[in-house]
């Protein structure tokens, strides 16, 4: 009947209304500062590096492919040397810039080594466009007890993965 | 209790009385009611905006604002801070004078409607033996503000939605007129106070047939002559930007809504005041009652704001020409029947000349369904 889709349209409202007192469903804000909802496993947003036992010794070797990846060259690697001038196995500096990473994850996906992942944090902002987002190797540098608490499939699967390696023999020189 | 601000509105001028000179407790005693008026208008209309955005916000499943003091209830000062230290945009090719009167004069007959509320009983600034001519006449010239406001602008957009709310204006103040004069005839006065006096005992006028229907009729028509939704076309933000207040940011902005919120609540004091018996209630003092009574008809409009899209306009017309106004016209037979029989029959009577107007206009207006067209050969 015409003119009964109005009234009927008022009950819906209402109802919500009421509702929103009562029920959850009702109310779905998250007051976001307060509460929060948990991030899911599979999140992902801007890369951070791993370390296993001190941070003076990342699992990353300077190999440089996240940074020749990275589609807008947000990485920049420079590799380590001892006293003699002969390269190391370590980065001496290892610099990310946010305010340039596009979040692809792309640095994870070719990680030779499994030395750099994507982390859950989110709440970035910084006064300062340009120093405050460009993150050098202190602040980049996690420990793998933090990628396990994040993501704990992809971590057993990689711890796994990374002892198998370790407790395999050297493959035999030559030949 | 019910005589409070009566009372004390007294003692202000028997104490100034002691030693100043009658002309000056006359000043004052105006002062006073004029105070009062220019202090209420604009606080009802800074805390209704904040239970719009509730209502609204509660409807909607959200909360509404909840950060600025205890429930957000410190959000309008906040609204206000922000509103003053905004920067004041003038379009180039605007009219400069027209600009900045239009947002000023908005406020004033929003602001003098006041003056005939009746409040509670011996609580209205000026018993007018006009009063419901001086309401209906003062709120219907908010129109002419916003059509300077829109042509003031310089902008298309601005001028449509003027061109919108003078449209919407002269239909929707034929009904509004209309469904007041039954209780016009009733009570045989134009003055608010004495229509008040007439309810006392339970004799609302909405209880009676005539009375339900020009109750309907007359709210109604007044959320349209506040522009508020489902009526909005002026300030359609979906079509024309903001409609007339397009170019207009800041205090000028804010003085439009202070105009628009302060006329939805006179609307609704006087729709309480003509139909539901105004300040008369049992047990709680009038003012109180008139407030509660008010303030569910606000709720009601806030109601519609959470529910309904808004009309087109050839709707908004049709809904006005072909429908309000035929039953204002039979509405006000029903209460001349009304008057003119007896107790028992005359109910009779008139209930049954509203229902028949009731049906007849709900069939003539059905909308024309063509029907569904049966194909004997072709097959699907």
């Amino acid at each position: 009947m015409f003119g009964f889709g109005v009234l009927k349209g008022m009950l819906v409202t209402i109802q919500n209304f009421f509702a929103s007192y009562f029920s959850k469903d009702h109310l779905t804000t998250v007051q976001y500062p307060e509460e929060r909802l948990s991030a899911k496993e599979r999140y992902r947003n801007f890369p951070f590096l791993v370390y296993d036992q001190a941070p003076e010794d990342p699992r990353c070797v300077a190999c440089d492919i996240c940074a020749k990846e990275c589609p807008p060259k947000c990485i920049t690697i420079v590799r380590d040397s001892d006293a003699e001038g002969k390269p190391l196995k370590r980065p001496k500096s290892f610099d990310i810039d946010y305010s340039i990473c596009m979040n692809c994850g792309i640095c994870e996906e070719v990680c030779p080594f499994d030395a750099i992942f994507m982390d859950h944090e989110f709440e970035l902002a910084e006064y300062g466009r340009f120093e405050d987002l460009m993150y050098h190797k202190d602040r980049l540098l996690k420990p793998n007890d933090h990628f396990k608490k994040i993501r704990p499939t992809d971590a057993t699967r990689i711890d796994a993965k990374l002892a198998a390696k370790t407790q395999k023999p050297a493959p035999p020189v030559g030949n | 209790m019910d005589q409070l601000f009566v009372n004390l509105k007294h003692s202000i001028l028997i104490f100034a009385g002691n030693f100043l000179p009658e002309w000056a407790v006359i000043l004052i005693s105006i002062l006073i009611s004029v105070t009062a008026i220019a202090v209420f208008g604009p606080v009802t209309m800074m805390y209704l905006t904040l239970l719009e955005r509730k209502f609204v916000g509660r409807i909607q499943n959200r909360f509404g604002p909840n950060r600025v003091g205890k429930w957000g209830l410190l959000q309008p000062l906040a609204d206000g801070v922000k509103m003053l230290t905004k920067e004041d945009i003038v379009p180039k090719g605007a009219d400069h004078f027209a600009h900045f009167l239009a947002p000023v004069a908005i406020v004033i007959p929003a602001l003098l409607v006041f003056a005939v509320v009746p409040f509670g009983r011996n609580m209205v600034a000026v018993d007018l033996s006009i009063g419901i001519l001086f309401f209906l006449a003062l709120s219907s010239t908010t129109t002419i503000w916003i059509f300077v406001a829109a042509w003031a602008s310089r902008n298309k957009f601005s001028l449509l939605g003027g061109l919108r709310s003078v449209a919407q204006m002269v239909s929707y103040e034929i009904p509004m007129v209309l469904s007041v004069v039954p209780v016009l005839m009733v009570v045989g006065s134009f003055s608010t106070v004495a229509i008040v006096e007439a309810q006392s005992g339970w004799n609302w006028f909405v209880l009676t047939p005539w009375g339900l229907i020009g109750f309907v009729l007359f709210f109604l028509t007044g959320v349209a002559e506040v522009n508020r939704t489902p009526f909005d076309l002026p300030e359609g933000e979906s079509e024309i930007v903001a409609g007339f207040h397009t170019e207009y940011s800041g205090m000028k902005f804010a003085l439009f809504y202070m105009a628009e919120f302060m006329n939805s609540f006179t609307i609704s004091a006087i729709v309480s005041t003509v139909y539901l018996g105004g300040w008369q209630g049992p047990w709680l003092p009038g003012w109180l009652w008139l407030l509660i009574k008010s303030y569910a008809l606000i709720l009601v409009m806030m109601w519609f704001r959470g529910t309904l899209p808004r009309f087109r306009v050839d709707q908004l017309m049709g809904f006005a020409w072909k429908f309000l106004l035929p039953l204002a016209l039979l509405n006000i037979f029903a209460a001349g029947v009304w008057l003119a029989f007896a107790r028992p029959v005359n109910y009779l009577l008139s209930a049954i000349i509203v229902a028949l107007a009731l049906f007849i206009l709900y069939f003539a207006n059905r909308p024309d369904m063509p029907k569904k067209r049966v194909y004997r050969y072709a097959v699907e």
